[in-house]
């Protein structure tokens, strides 16, 4: 009687589909990754443990840090190149088509406008190096309101004629920021009836 | 898990030298584990990039029609942030505490303690879900974005749904300076 033989089977699994599935997934993630653009005011967000995802779009962001610096940024670059405008006819600077061009690609600024020209001709690792931008001015001269204020009501007229929706905005602080700085842009949101914002934080990890 | 090669070989035996047939299959293993490494590493860094926000109402500031509420003390509880990260409550009115001011810290075991107890306290004496514990929140020039985030997030941990962020007062600033966080 012949032994019943049982054919050995190969332990290898053909992988070529699960590689191709898994390359798929890698690229569809690398592309829809934003890139992350360098800080030219790098603060240390507070941490809490509120789980509400912050927006992308019609949200404007205050920077705040090393003792009450403000840097200010709209997303959107049509927004950008409008706010731009509107801030050159407030303060009779004229920007040239390129220089407009050049301002809508730039995240967050922090210089006064009387020096917006040098730090929109310049490279964009020149213009985020620490300590060369001084924040915007916060204090309002005479009856005229401060450049803070009106970059905010500016940014907030362009998104509303181009989006057609109410610019919300966010503050992100750095946590060793004192109070009185704090203060001081709440001030100004709230002297232009903005009374809701956003505070931007880290998560938690970990209960304390 | 290397490839195992089980077709069988030498069996020739008709003397004929053949060119062993090589396989065309590659090992994707490492591939695959590579791949998948990368995907996680995408996958976490994208939806943890994105910040939190928490919203923060203020009242209107310049109203015209301002009402003046008037609420039981008891039902207010103050809360003074003060220097090197401490914070000090009393219930009630500045001139006159219904319980002697308290310094505390942040955190679990500081002031979510004592506000989870008032909140109690304060639905017991009035009988009334709807008329819990007022919140005032006054913090001083010494506290700083990091004080002012944390005691924001206490109100969202122990549900205080009513809370303000009001101007500190020179009484309270007095308080603060007379147990010795303020500088």
């Amino acid at each position: 009687m012949p032994r019943i033989k049982v054919a050995r089977k190969s332990t290898a699994i053909d992988m070529t589909a699960m590689c191709d599935v898994a390359f798929l997934l890698l690229t569809f993630f690398i592309l829809t990754a934003t890139a992350r653009q360098p800080e030219p005011l790098p603060v240390d967000t507070p941490a809490s443990t509120v789980k509400f995802k912050l927006p992308d779009l019609d949200i404007a962001t205050l920077t705040i840090g090393q003792k009450g610096k403000v840097f200010f940024g709209v997303p959107g670059q049509p927004i950008r190149k409008r706010t731009l405008e509107l801030m050159g006819e407030k303060y009779q600077i004229q920007f040239t088509e390129e220089e407009k061009t050049r301002f809508s690609v730039i995240e967050s600024f922090g210089v006064p406008i009387g020096n917006l020209k040098q730090i929109i001709m310049m490279k964009g690792d020149d213009r985020n190096k620490p300590g060369l931008q001084p924040g915007i001015p916060t204090d309002s001269v005479g009856l005229r309101p401060s450049e803070l204020h009106d970059w905010i009501i500016s940014a907030r007229y362009a998104t509303k004629e181009l989006n057609n929706v109410d610019m919300r905005v966010s503050i992100k602080g750095d946590s060793r920021e004192e109070y009185p700085s704090i203060k001081k842009i709440l001030d100004i949101l709230q002297d232009q009836n903005i009374n809701k914002f956003s505070l931007i934080t880290s998560l938690r990890t970990g209960e304390e | 898990m290397a490839e195992l090669d089980t077709s069988g070989g030498g069996k020739n035996k008709g003397g004929k030298i053949r060119s062993k047939k090589q396989s065309t299959r590659v090992d994707l293993t490492a591939m695959v584990d590579l791949a998948f490494l990368l995907i996680t590493f995408f996958m976490l860094t994208t939806t943890l990039a994105k910040p939190q926000a928490m919203d923060l109402a203020m009242p209107d500031k310049d109203k015209q029609d301002q009402q003046e509420l008037t609420i039981a003390d008891n039902r207010t509880m103050t809360i003074l942030l003060g220097a090197n990260n401490r914070l000090e409550w009393y219930i009630g009115l500045v001139d006159k505490p219904l319980t002697p001011p308290q310094i505390d810290n942040y955190g679990r075991n500081g002031i979510r303690k004592a506000l989870v107890e008032n909140a109690k306290k304060v639905i017991a004496a009035t009988g009334d879900p709807s008329k819990g514990l007022i919140v005032l929140i006054k913090p001083s020039e010494n506290s700083n974005y990091r004080n002012f985030v944390d005691i924001l997030d206490e109100m969202k941990v122990s549900n205080i749904e009513r809370y303000a962020i009001v101007e500190i007062s020179d009484p309270d600033i007095a308080l603060l300076k007379r147990d010795g966080i303020y500088k």
